[in-house]
């Protein structure tokens, strides 16, 4: 085994002491108890506190656990919550771009569609809550990629299926999608799920910054693209949606 | 997204509701522009009694205003028209010389009045006057109100008797001061919100002489009763300075209306703490039979009126907090779908949340909510999803209800509010019904109804086919379930609601 870091064992070991028996703690307890310097102790415990894995009464000054750690062990955002914060975006969203918007989260080794608002013309649609669409191919799929770790993996994994002759399946090759789909905030898909249809998807974040969704719109390529082209106006859209809905579960400005 | 928003003219709309009061801005397409919100107090002076200070809402009024129209970054000259749109039945007195309220508004949640509403059943009893108005004799109603201010502030009625007092729900109140006050503010009120105060004859559509004597009011303090699209006059002073004030619908008639409900038999449910829905029964007043009301949908200008018929559901939305905040099962009220959606089904459990009593269609206030059906094998997911098959059940019952009193059968409902975004909830209410459930791409219908009915006064809008073509549908659930399972659950759930019914022995 590899050689271990003395100070995360001692944060670890605090951890432990303020979670058994008395729950609030002062400095110099933590320190005799872990015989430690009182400035070492100290200097473990801001920085514990900082993250916020540790609080500090600011009355008698005495240590305990932190919400954050609560939140670690229970950190799932409801996907029926994400829906209820990105209704009146989303209907927005289909208002201002005309096409249909769905919202997607990782499931397994897919994009489990949690909200779908249809296209705002007359015409019949069938509502695609609870469908599956493909990891490697869709806007959706590859913006969960790009910043969810958890997706990432998934995709060295699952078999990349060539939708049509556009997927991308070589793994080096969407590495290099992911990459440029960072630096520019956004994904998209044109032609490579469905033949003659282009959609543009972006992240959405919550409080922590953690990617807990994405959001995007789905068309026809000709009303997507313009000159090969995706059309600006609508990425822009997409973009102002998903911002819209992070703010909604707390996330700063960026 | 302002870039697609295009410019102007638009339309604002004020919803002058029972915790808040909104402005909305909206352009020609029926997309909002901007919002501005402002809570007032409520005010509690002993148990049962609601009151709201008239003054504060009319400074928050155009506050609001003042805030949309600068969010959207507007003048009065890209404004055509204002809609305004209430809480419904809400009653206020006030001083015309003055315009100093008597007393505080008394809200339609206000019990105040039972007493006097048994009283003036005299021996026919609550349907006394619902031949000529639709309602029954209970508290929510303005015109009682308004009785229990002249007998209990001093001095009132013959200040009243004088001509010196004038009387309005919320959308006189708002529609007398933004035209001016004491300056040469118009008194009027429309026919949905007159239709509400049980004072109002729901054929002429005029004041009905009868009951004003049985309730001892003086006609001299009645506003004068308008259709809910016309100029009544123009904003004096103000954000919206010189702009037309045209139009005023209740806040669920506003609903109806944005839903763009236009045909007979075209329904929409508002799915909140509370449900109200409304079916559009044409130009004919429907007496009910079956514990609806009958009230004025709307009327635009000198065309005929539109009749509605109205079921309310008491706990819909306020059972899920219930879940929540009393017995703790969930941390949101949108986790209820995780949790029902963790089961198939019931599991043999069914809630019937008479948590007051049944409403429409039963009336019975002896009864008291029960869970039936339980077993070893029921979880608190299979709670879950009565609760939220709790609200399909009751909305059936409505429908049900209102089929057979006006004949018609329900074809589609369209749905607002914030529980349409409980995907579950919708799937389930398709199911019960046996109907197709719509949610529009607008969720604010209540002020895009009052915002449609002013475009109309004014000609920003041509007609309601119009109206219609902005309507979008942003999402449909049409019907899963097969008929003999629908007629099973429906029996079971039948059988838990007459459960519910003789708990309480004792009526104080």
């Amino acid at each position: 085994m590899a050689r271990t870091i003395q100070s995360l064992e001692r944060a670890a070991a605090m951890l432990r002491l303020l979670a058994g028996g008395e729950r609030r703690l002062g400095l110099s307890d933590v320190a005799s108890a872990l015989g430690l310097a009182k400035g070492t102790a100290h200097g473990i415990l801001r920085t514990l506190q900082q993250e916020g894995f540790v609080e500090q009464d600011p009355a008698s000054g005495r240590y305990q656990l932190g919400a954050e750690l609560l939140r670690l062990g229970n950190s799932y955002l409801d996907v029926h919550e994400l829906r209820a914060r990105a209704l009146v975006w989303a209907d927005d969203l289909a208002r201002a771009s005309g096409e249909s918007v769905h919202l997607g989260v990782l499931h397994q080794q897919g994009v489990l569609i949690i909200h779908h608002v249809f296209r705002p013309d007359d015409s019949r649609q069938v509502l695609e809550v609870g469908a599956m669409q493909p990891l490697h191919s869709t806007a959706l799929g590859k913006v969960l990629c790009a910043y969810d770790p958890v997706a990432h993996s998934q995709l060295a994994e699952t078999g990349r299926e060539a939708f049509t002759d556009r997927t991308v399946t070589d793994l080096a090759e969407l590495e290099g999608v992911l990459d440029l789909t960072r630096a520019r905030g956004w994904a998209a898909d044109v032609e490579e799920t469905w033949a003659g249809v282009a959609s543009v998807a972006a992240p959405i974040h919550d409080r922590r910054r953690m990617p807990v969704g994405a959001v995007g719109i789905t068309g026809a390529v000709e009303r997507v693209c313009a000159d090969g082209e995706l059309r600006a106006q609508l990425v822009a859209a997409v973009r102002d949606c998903a911002r819209a809905v992070s703010r909604d579960l707390g996330a700063g400005r960026f | 997204m302002t870039s697609t928003h295009g410019h102007g003219p638009f339309i604002a709309a004020i919803d002058q509701g029972t915790t808040s009061s909104r402005c909305i801005v909206f352009d020609r397409d029926g997309r909002i522009v901007s919002v501005d919100q402002k809570e007032h107090e409520q005010i509690f002076p002993k148990p049962g009694w609601v009151e709201h200070d008239a003054k504060e809402i009319w400074a928050n009024v155009q506050q609001v205003v003042a805030g949309a129209v600068e969010k959207a970054g507007i003048t009065a000259a890209d404004v055509k028209a204002i809609g305004i749109t209430n809480q419904r039945e809400t009653t206020l007195l006030w001083d015309k010389n003055t315009g100093e309220p008597v007393h505080n508004a008394i809200v339609w949640q206000d019990t105040r009045t039972d007493a006097l509403c048994k009283e003036l059943g005299r021996n026919v009893g609550q349907d006394r006057f619902r031949r000529e108005t639709g309602l029954p004799l209970a508290s929510y109603f303005s015109g009682p109100k308004v009785r229990w201010l002249l007998d209990n502030v001093e001095g009132l009625r013959e200040r009243a008797e004088r001509g010196d007092i004038l009387f309005g729900t919320m959308d006189s109140w708002v529609i007398w001061n933004l035209t001016g006050g004491v300056d040469g503010g118009v008194h009027v009120t429309d026919v949905t919100n007159a239709s509400r105060t049980m004072l109002m004859n729901l054929r002429s559509l005029a004041w009905d002489d009868r009951i004003l004597s049985s309730m001892e009011i003086p006609a001299a303090v009645l506003p004068e009763i308008r259709s809910s699209a016309e100029v009544y006059g123009t904003a004096k002073g103000g954000a919206l300075d010189g702009v037309p004030v045209a139009s005023a619908l209740g806040d669920q008639q506003a609903a109806l209306f944005g839903q763009t409900c236009y045909d007979k038999g075209e329904a929409k449910s508002t799915y909140g703490t509370g449900t109200f829905m409304l079916m559009n029964t044409g130009d004919e007043p429907v007496q009910s039979y079956n514990g609806l009301l009958t009230t004025v949908g709307y009327r635009i200008g000198d065309q005929k009126p539109v009749y509605a018929l109205e079921g309310s559901i008491a706990v819909t939305g306020s059972l899920v907090q219930w879940m929540r905040d009393q017995m703790g099962l969930i941390k949101s009220a949108a986790e209820i779908e995780t949790l029902a959606s963790s089961v198939e089904d019931n599991g043999g459990a069914y809630f019937v949340p008479a948590f007051s009593g049944l409403f429409a269609p039963y009336w019975r206030s002896d009864a008291r909510g029960v869970i039936a059906g339980l077993t070893r094998y029921v979880t608190k997911a299979h709670i879950a999803r009565a609760v939220l098959e709790a609200t399909a059940w009751q909305t059936r019952e409505i429908t049900d209800a209102m089929t057979k009193d006006s004949g018609v059968e329900l074809t589609a409902l369209k749905v607002d509010g914030g529980m349409t975004s409980n995907n579950l909830l919708m799937q389930t209410l398709s199911d019960f019904l046996d109907a197709p459930v719509v949610r529009p791409m607008v969720a604010e219908t209540t002020c895009l109804g009052a915002a449609y009915a002013a475009g109309l006064a004014v000609g920003f809008w041509p007609d309601t086919d119009a109206l219609r073509a902005n309507w979008r549908r942003a999402a449909e659930w049409t019907p899963r379930m097969d008929a003999d399972t629908r007629d099973r659950e429906y029996k079971n759930w039948l059988k838990a609601v007459e459960r519910t019914m003789g708990w309480i022995e004792d009526e104080e």
